[in-house]
């Protein structure tokens, strides 16, 4: 592709044909069936389901006429294998390969959507057809997932379709690089993958820098135990990715990306090398990109498995084939990243969003969210929670409204006991803060921190010494051993907890702890040390009742803990 | 300039100084554990901990450079009371064993104990259990002792470019160790005690000879005879606490003697007559077309790296031994003859600057004398913890003379202990000896100095002399792979494996480092200017020695005693089959 | 040492080792990718591969095997024909990871790490295998997934693997 002209004409045949996806009947097609194809539908056999649909559209002569398309995650994985029938935009969950023939002959041939296979909110009569409708979907809003409803992950003429590529487009012929940053700045875009920096300030540190080439780098290593919410855009949507860096490429003056991203999820390698490859036979990567004299391109660098390469100075150290171990900062990464040279780094929920705050404005973006936190947030909802899955939530949105509005509350009637948001850099939240409104200060005046989205609810069964026990445990696993404080001080505490939920606490144990807590904090080298002890001080500032059970009566009121004395 | 504030004292230093050098300069000392200057700045043991005005978390002092307006506390009760839950932390998972360690009294971890006023551990809980190491003639590894700060790491992959040992594992089961956890005998290792020298604890340490030593001179039957290396004297000195720079070659002696050692001699009388012999060989392959440019090879750390790395350049070394190992020969040959004693009854022992010669005397090679030519090498600080058991007090003992003819030296072999001071001592041979003249002025002090590849011509003759001298592995690599890619027009190399020679070598006092390492050399060459002969050709006792024994340079029997050959030998731990 | 750590007969494996390495030589940045990719070819990585790896890229075996040993997904040792991965991320562990460990340890006989008598099965521990919504899950030779898992299910869900 050379010119703007052919991306809007793609762009334009391919809305054409898509446009059964927006409610618009089709005079050549019956219905686009979106299969999801997340990971979690993925292994409760939706490919299965495809094969049936396939087989029984072809014995009613339909084949031609129905697309059935496997999508990235839809959201709702506990219901899974789900998918979305268009152009009604009916809603179908739990499927199974049974369930293929009733779609095909009842729905599509005759127009009747299937009821059992229906969406039905809790305590409702009626089951909601339209996925539009439905209360855990219409709370979200989607900006980072955008087109997971939509487009087939594997086709970039579907992104195109969407708007995609027309961002870079504009970003290389009608802006400016400091335009681009500007804009990136106004928006109030902070990074999503934990601290929360801002990313226009962090592109024109990179931008001012002194020394080349520079580099972009997506973090996805998504380590955080219980969080996949880079997984479902890194296959959902691979492009937007793709875009989102060759946009900063031009704003920073960089030619080449990297992604990193976890062995652990093969899926999204494949996505994403796939649409590298297109980007590139597109000309949306390489030399001379729209004939603007821009080049860019981007390789995969593949983690293997060490939760501290997701802290940026070990991911760089990572990408260079070395021991991920961080460094200290200064030199930030804007001044000595990949290979020593300016690099920005940013995850990849933040690149995600980049296309559209720069094809919409800034302006458009920073009404969303509240005052210092701006947009959307992803979550990965999970625990003891009904509806477990991947949201997207305005920023300000309560934890109230995620866990039991979209959530649909706790299963089995049991009492909500906390919210853990932050993974193991982050707190348990208790019931008394569930009207607060998710943001990165509010959770982090709580002892919490927003992270990077995994939120894991627990109830009365969940035994919170135990919850702090199993992310210490974590951290000691995956600390990497280079200073001391972490090395060795998590180490102690994991075994202090131990001993606690062993029956073997001492008088004394939890103020060590929290002097643990407190030193590490503040010594240790790098994010992972220096959150660590979070999920310990967290527990201890909102439950030190248990604790104190487990030490002196050695009693554990959720039943886990088993004491041998 | 950068202008801040530490302890409430205005102070103003270049950019890019760190927080630890500022302080420093306002005479206010942060402890540290893991940093070594310019060598390891990583920032991992945390012990420099200060408070930052405005910063999240305490700040590293010793990677954190200034900034403007930066206000910095160094002492706070919060920052003192951190720093001490670390070495805590450190010591909780530490054998605290120093009433029976080789570092008592001298280990970094044990000061900041004493410093910290730590009485009490809290921490029970598991404790790094990895097995010590001791197959290296050398070395001993003692995991179990390691507070991972890297030191040695550093200056085995940095300055040497060995890369023997590197951070294995991860988290709490992290190890210093060469891959597979191998035992250092079986892999690259050149043994040359760098990393024992920058080690803060006993993680890493000399092998412990000195038990034998006693044993032998408690043995009746043995003549106990003992050789002191040219560097020795100026730094066993400080092993009683004497100011680095310190010359005791008489106190030395006479401690030796006190100690009971039948006879102290000297390497330099060999490193007189190492000159005699490589000066030669030098001579014959510069008019026979042989193998140039030749390279010295009296540093077994060198030799060794050269079998593991340069397997391809050895035709190039020279194929003297080194002094030791000359000595060592010619101890159970000639000087048995000539003091008519059974050389099955000579126990021959060293006193080195060095690990590495440890593992020389090991070597299968040495035994030319038809027994291993050297007992046992002592390294300077072996000496140090000798002469303590023994409870001599080195510095009010009298100045004594070695022993002849083994003793008898020139200013030539005293200066082999620095860098540049071999090539310096055969030029002032070489020149005599091809021009017949006098040499109009003996000091080469182009050949002097910390400077990691020094280069030169020198007119002899008719013969423009062109010489390299390194010193630490790092450098020598430098001028090998100018050699490998045929851009190296030198005659005649010096390369010896530790930093600024011997005098910095691993077996030296502890601590080494830059400034003490100049101090040692200042001394070296007083101690030539002292000297009443300067140069090897006019050692009277080497002559001698020719006449009564050797019959003359390179010949019949130097070549059986004094010179030697070397070994190919992998990189990589293979086996074979 | 107690196994031969050699490369006889195993001409063909080394042969397309280099191929692997062919691409990186020289270039010790490649480590990673090319660790990666000789454990996919051999199935673990065996002192032979990192010593020609180490060769190849111009590295130190110390360097090799320092990377080796921090990464979680590399292994020294063969390993079962089947890989069992239980996750025990959050939403796992909230949900019964460890009834499905213990079942596990209790039916295999072996420990998190290792390998059953008869090379059949590895069992390791994960931390999130990204399908939390399914949790507790495991995921067998690193593409089928098991969810919602129940103790009883496992000695069931075991027997479609020979
Ligand atoms: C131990 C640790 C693990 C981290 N893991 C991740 C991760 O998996 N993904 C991610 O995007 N950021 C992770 N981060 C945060 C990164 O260091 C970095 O701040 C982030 O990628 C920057 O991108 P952003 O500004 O877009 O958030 C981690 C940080 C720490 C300390
Ligand atoms: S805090 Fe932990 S993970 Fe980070 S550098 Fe220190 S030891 Fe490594
Ligand atoms: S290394 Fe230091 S602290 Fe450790 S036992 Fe020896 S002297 Fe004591
Ligand atoms: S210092 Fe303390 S422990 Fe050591 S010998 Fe003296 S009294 Fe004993
Ligand atoms: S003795 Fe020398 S080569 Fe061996 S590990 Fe120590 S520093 Fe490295
Ligand atoms: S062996 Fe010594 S120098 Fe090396 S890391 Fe351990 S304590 Fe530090
Ligand atoms: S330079 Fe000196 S101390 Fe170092 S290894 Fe060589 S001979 Fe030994
Ligand atoms: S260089 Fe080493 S071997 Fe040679 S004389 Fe000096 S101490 Fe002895
Ligand atoms: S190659 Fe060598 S080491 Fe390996 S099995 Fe054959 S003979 Fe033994
Ligand atoms: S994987 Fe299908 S909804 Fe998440
Ligand atoms: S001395 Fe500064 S961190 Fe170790
Ligand atoms: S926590 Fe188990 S799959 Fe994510």
């Amino acid at each position: 592709m050379k010119s703007l002209d052919e991306l809007a004409k793609i762009r334009d045949s391919r809305r054409a044909a898509l446009k059964i996806r927006e409610g618009v009947p089709s005079a050549t097609e019956k219905a686009h069936i979106m299969m999801c194809g997340g990971a979690g539908c993925i292994s409760s056999k939706c490919t299965d389901i495809v094969e049936a649909m396939k087989e029984c559209l072809a014995k009613n002569g339909i084949a031609d006429q129905v697309q059935i398309i496997l999508t990235g995650c839809m959201g709702p994985c506990d219901m899974g294998p789900v998918a979305i029938v268009y152009p009604d935009a009916t809603f179908y969950r739990r499927l199974k390969v049974k369930d293929a023939e009733a779609i095909v002959e009842e729905h599509i041939l005759k127009g009747n959507p299937v009821q059992r296979l229906l969406y039905r909110t809790p305590g409702a009569k009626e089951p909601t057809r339209c996925v539009h409708d439905i209360d855990l979907f219409k709370k979200q809003k989607k900006i980072v997932l955008r087109n997971n409803f939509y487009i087939d992950p594997t086709s970039i003429e579907d992104y195109i379709a969407r708007d995609g590529y027309a961002a870079l487009a504009k970003a290389l012929t009608q802006m400016e690089p400091g335009e681009i940053i500007e804009e990136v700045k106004k928006s109030g875009l902070r990074g999503r993958g934990g601290a929360g920096f801002s990313t226009g300030m962090k592109w024109g540190f990179t931008a001012a820098a002194k020394g080349s080439p520079k580099y972009v780098v997506c973090n996805g290593d998504e380590g955080d135990p219980g969080a996949f919410m880079d997984r479902s855009v890194l296959e959902g949507d691979p492009h937007s990715i793709i875009e989102g860096m060759a946009i900063c490429g031009r704003a920073i003056g960089s030619e080449q990306g990297y992604v990193y991203v976890r062995a652990e999820y093969p899926l999204a390698i494949e996505r994403l090398s796939n649409a590298i490859d297109d980007a590139r036979r597109y000309g949306l990567l390489g030399k001379n990109i729209f004939e603007t004299g821009f080049n860019f391109d981007i390789e995969i660098r593949i983690g293997a498995g060490a939760f501290v390469c997701g802290e940026e100075t070990a991911l760089l150290t990572s990408i260079e084939g070395k021991r991920g171990e961080p460094r200290p900062r200064p030199p930030f990464p804007a001044n000595a990243g990949v290979w020593g040279k300016p690099t920005v780094l940013n995850n990849v929920e933040t690149w995600a969003n980049i296309p559209e705050i720069i094809l919409k404005g800034a302006e458009w973006f920073s009404t969303i969210g509240t005052e210092k936190s701006k947009g959307t947030k992803v979550f990965a909802l999970a625990g003891r929670i009904n509806n477990t899955g991947i949201v997207e939530v305005p920023m300000g949105t309560t934890l109230r409204e995620i866990v039991f509005e979209i959530g649909g509350g706790i299963p089995r009637k049991k009492l909500f006991k906390a919210v853990q948001t932050g993974g193991p850099s982050g707190g348990c939240i208790p019931a008394d803060y569930l009207d607060t409104p998710v943001d990165y200060d509010s959770l982090g005046a709580l002892g919490a921190i927003m992270g990077s989205g995994g939120m894991i609810v627990m109830d009365e069964d969940t035994c919170m010494v135990d919850i702090a026990k199993f992310f210490i445990d974590f951290c000691v696993d995956e600390s990497c051993g280079k200073c001391s404080p972490c090395r060795i001080g998590t180490k102690r505490m994991l075994e202090i907890l131990e001993r606690i939920t062993t029956g073997n606490g001492k008088e004394g144990d939890i103020e060590l702890l929290q002097e643990l807590a407190t030193t590490i904090k503040s010594t240790a080298l790098c994010g992972l040390g220096q959150t660590a002890p979070n999920p310990v001080l967290s527990t201890i500032r909102y439950f030190r009742h248990e604790y104190e059970e487990h030490i002196k009566e050695h009693y554990c009121r959720s039943g886990v803990c088993e004491f041998k004395e | 300039m950068i202008t801040l504030t530490i302890d409430n004292q205005k102070i103003a230093v270049e950019e890019g100084t760190t927080i630890l050098e500022a302080a420093e300069k306002l005479g206010i000392k942060i402890p540290t554990l893991c940093y070594l200057k310019d060598i390891n700045v990583i920032g991992a043991c945390r012990i420099c901990v200060v408070e930052v005005q405005g910063a999240k978390a305490y700040v590293p002092a010793c990677v954190a450079p200034v900034a403007e307006g930066m206000v910095v506390r160094t002492n706070t009760p919060a920052v003192i009371k951190a720093r001490k839950l670390i070495l805590e932390l450190i010591l909780s998972d530490h054998p605290m064993e120093c009433l029976t360690c080789v570092r008592n009294q001298n280990c970094e971890l044990q000061k900041l104990a004493e410093a910290f006023g730590l009485t009490e551990i809290r921490f029970e809980g598991e404790k790094t259990s990895y097995p010590i190491d001791n197959s290296s003639p050398a070395i001993v590894r003692d995991p179990r002792k390691c507070v991972l700060c890297r030191r040695c790491v550093a200056v085995c992959t940095e300055i040497q470019t060995v890369n023997a040992i590197q951070a294995q594992e991860r988290g709490f089961n992290s190890l210093i160790a060469p891959a597979f956890n191998e035992q250092l005998a079986n892999v690259e290792c050149v043994q040359c005690g760098q990393c024992s020298l920058v080690c803060p604890t006993a993680a890493i340490h000399e092998v412990d000879d000195t038990g034998r030593v006693w044993e032998a001179l408690a043995d009746p039957k043995k003549h106990v005879i003992v050789q002191t290396a040219p560097a020795t004297r100026v730094q066993v000195g400080e092993t009683i606490g004497a100011e680095p720079g310190s010359i005791v070659t008489g106190q030395m002696v006479a401690g030796l003697r006190r100690l009971g050692f039948d006879k102290v001699f000297d390497t330099d009388f060999t490193a007189d007559l190492t000159i005699l012999e490589e000066g030669n060989e030098l001579l014959q392959r510069i008019q026979t077309g042989g193998t140039l440019p030749m390279i010295t090879s009296c540093s077994p750390g060198w030799i060794k790296f050269a079998e593991h790395f340069y397997p391809d350049l050895l035709p190039h070394l020279s194929t003297c031994k080194s002094p030791q190992q000359m000595f060592g020969a010619l101890a159970k040959t000639y000087y048995a003859e000539k003091a008519g004693i059974d050389p099955a009854d000579i126990f021959s022992v060293s006193i080195m600057p060095c690990t590495a010669k440890k593992y020389e005397c090991t070597r299968p090679e040495m035994k030319s004398s038809g027994y291993q030519d050297v007992d046992v090498v002592l390294t300077s600080r072996e000496l140090g913890r000798m002469f303590k058991q023994a409870g001599l007090d080195m510095a009010n003992l009298p100045e004594e003379e070695y022993d002849a003819p083994l003793g008898i030296s020139t200013g030539a072999g005293e200066i082999f202990g620095a860098s540049g001071g071999v090539m310096e001592a055969a030029l002032r041979t070489v020149y005599e000896v091809v021009t017949g003249k006098e040499l109009p002025n003996i000091n080469f002090t182009e050949c002097r100095g910390l400077t990691g590849v020094k280069e030169a011509t020198v007119q002899v003759g008719d013969l423009p002399v062109k010489i390299a001298i390194t010193n630490g592995l790092g450098n020598a690599r430098k001028v090998l792979d100018k050699i490998r890619a045929g851009e190296a027009d030198y005659h005649f190399i010096e390369i010896m494996c530790c930093p600024g020679g011997c005098i910095g070598g691993g077996g030296s006092p502890i601590p080494t480092d830059t400034e003490i390492r100049l101090k040692r050399i200042d001394a070296t060459y007083t101690e030539d200017e002292r000297m009443a002969l300067r140069k090897s050709h006019e050692n009277p006792a080497v002559n001698e020695l020719y006449q009564e024994f050797l019959e003359k340079p390179l010949g019949h029997k130097s070549h059986e005693l004094l010179h030697t050959h070397y070994t190919k030998r992998n990189r990589y731990q293979e086996e074979e089959c | 040492m107690a196994t031969c750590s050699c490369c006889c007969g195993e001409d063909e494996l080394t042969k397309q080792l280099d191929k692997i390495i062919e691409p990186y030589r020289g270039q010790p940045g490649g480590l990673i990718q090319v660790l990666t990719k000789a454990q996919e070819l051999i199935g673990y990585l065996p002192k032979w591969a990192l010593i020609s790896i180490a060769k190849g890229l111009g590295l130190s075996l110390q360097d090799v095997y320092g990377v080796v040993t921090f990464y979680a997904f590399f292994s020294l040792i063969p390993r079962g024909r089947h890989k069992i991965s239980v996750c025990a991320g959050t939403a796992c562990y909230v949900k019964g990871t460890k009834m499905v460990t213990k079942t596990l340890r209790e039916v295999l006989g072996i420990k998190p790490g290792q390998t059953t008598p008869d090379s059949r099965f590895t069992l390791e521990v994960v931390r999130c295998i990204g399908a939390c919504g399914l949790a507790p899950a495991m995921i067998i030779d690193g593409k089928d997934v098991h969810g919602r898992l129940e103790p009883e299910q496992i000695p069931q869900i075991l027997e479609q693997y020979a």
